[in-house]
């Protein structure tokens, strides 16, 4: 089985759904990181069958905010001195910026590309999004994060 | 106030916002000839990516009798965005030599994007599907000229629902305002789009019934507001000839309204409201595009922060 170290400091995002860890990389992202990432996949899951790990090492102000708008089954926990020292609920953000596009052929954001994407929180307990320029909703079921 | 703001949205204004623009446009109406010179030196830019003559000329007009000039543009091919230059590079442009800017757009959020990044104020002149908040202004104070409040009547709503932008902004403005009872009319693929029903009427807790045939209710209504099935809108030319019949306001519908229903209508019109209506003391749409030059004068005034000497 493969193994991979536990972390004395840092971040430790957990329940990522399967195959998503390579997306949540890239919107937190870590591809510009100088410091240590590992990113486990398909990893044995009570919760979930199988779930992705992505562990971050001595950093630990990273804006995670994105991650409520991606999935809220999500976890994260701090970690130092080899302890999670604190579980983050994840909220969902007021407004999430250029993680998805507007899917209205209307939309001036379908013709002019340098447009921020951005959809704002419109409906807390229904976790509905809207197009900032549009209303469109953001449907989760037909966009694939 | 509301100087330096930004109308995009009918939501922008709050109610007491949009009273004290009403009540500036009633003193407007009264005496004319005191507001005649309020924006000497003031520019106005129209900035029309679609054809228009209704709006573009009634901002037109509302800023030339208020004493002001305009300049701008009334379609995409006589602007620079027919060499593909950005909103947000055309409206950087203007806000260097003008004072405010009203801007309609095909696509919807356009103005939004104006808005965004302009340090003049940016008004929504209609924007693809989407809103059209001056055409709001316009039937809110029709409504309160005609009938003295903007309370307590039911408003049937017919036609093209979905793509209608003034319908929408118009459920939107109403539904801030008590007991007002909507009866939506449309054709099943034209019903309005969901986040209007769901969150405006339903989240509102507003009376609303969704139906098909005119006729069914044409007595309950205190106005009827039509509109019209829009060409522009579809993609598909055989969805446009399949609808665009699908209401016609003629004297035997009329007959069966009550004497004091006021219909409305934003205009341009094809043939849903039969021209034989036109003499009829309920019809009221040539006085609303009238009211919709006051309400403009009213509006540039306030955004501007100008007042009467």
């Amino acid at each position: 089985m493969l193994k991979v170290d536990s972390i004395e400091r840092g971040i430790v995002i957990d329940h990522i759904a399967a195959g998503k860890s390579m997306k949540i990389y890239k919107y937190l992202n870590l591809d510009e990181a100088d410091f240590t990432v590992a990113m486990i996949k398909n990893v044995a899951s009570k919760k979930l069958g199988r779930k992705d790990i992505i562990k971050i090492e001595n950093v630990l102000d990273i804006d995670l905010n994105v991650l409520g708008f991606i999935d809220h089954n999500i976890t994260i926990n701090i970690i130092e001195n080899d302890k999670i020292v604190k579980k983050l609920n994840l909220e969902l953000p007021q407004e999430v910026s250029n993680v998805v596009k507007c899917s209205n052929p209307r939309c001036i954001t379908s013709i002019e590309q340098e447009i921020d994407q951005r959809f704002r929180l419109v409906n807390r307990e229904e976790k509905l999004y809207r197009c900032i320029y549009c209303d469109q909703a953001y449907d989760p079921n037909k966009q694939d994060i | 106030m509301l100087k330096g703001r930004h109308l995009i949205d009918p939501m922008d204004l709050t109610v007491e916002e949009l009273e004290s623009v009403f009540k500036l446009a009633d003193e407007i109406i009264e005496n004319p000839a005191e507001y005649a010179d309020v924006c000497k030196g003031k520019l106005l830019s129209t900035c029309f990516y679609e054809p228009s003559t209704r709006t573009r000329l009634s901002f037109e007009a509302a800023m030339l009798r208020l004493g002001g000039q305009v300049l701008g543009f009334s379609s995409a091919e006589s602007s620079s965005a027919a060499k593909g230059e950005s909103v947000r590079d055309t409206m950087m442009t203007i806000a260097s030599y003008a004072d405010i800017c009203a801007m309609r757009h095909p696509k919807e959020g356009a103005p939004k994007v104006a808005a965004l990044n302009s340090p003049i104020p940016v008004i929504n002149g209609g924007d693809g599907g989407h809103q059209h908040p001056t055409q709001t202004l316009t039937d809110l104070l029709t409504i309160r000229a005609l009938r003295g409040k903007l309370t307590d009547f039911t408003i049937g709503i017919c036609g093209d629902l979905k793509f209608g932008r003034t319908v929408h902004s118009l459920i939107k403005a109403l539904s801030r305002y008590d007991n007002i009872k909507f009866i939506l009319i449309s054709p099943e693929e034209l019903k309005i789009p969901d986040y209007i029903r769901e969150e405006i009427l339903m989240k509102n807790g507003l009376e609303f019934q969704e139906i098909e045939r005119l006729e069914d209710v044409m007595n309950e209504l205190d106005i009827l507001y039509m509109t019209r099935v829009q060409k522009e809108r579809f993609f598909n030319e055989a969805d446009y000839v399949r609808l665009k019949d699908s209401y016609i306001l003629d004297k035997d519908k009329m007959s069966m309204a009550k004497q004091d229903m006021a219909v409305l209508h934003p205009l341009p019109r094809v043939n849903e409201i039969s021209v034989e209506i036109d003499n009829d003391p309920r019809a009221a749409y040539f006085k609303q595009a009238k009211y919709g030059m006051y309400v403009r004068m009213a509006l540039i005034m306030k955004l501007l922060g100008v007042e009467k000497c």
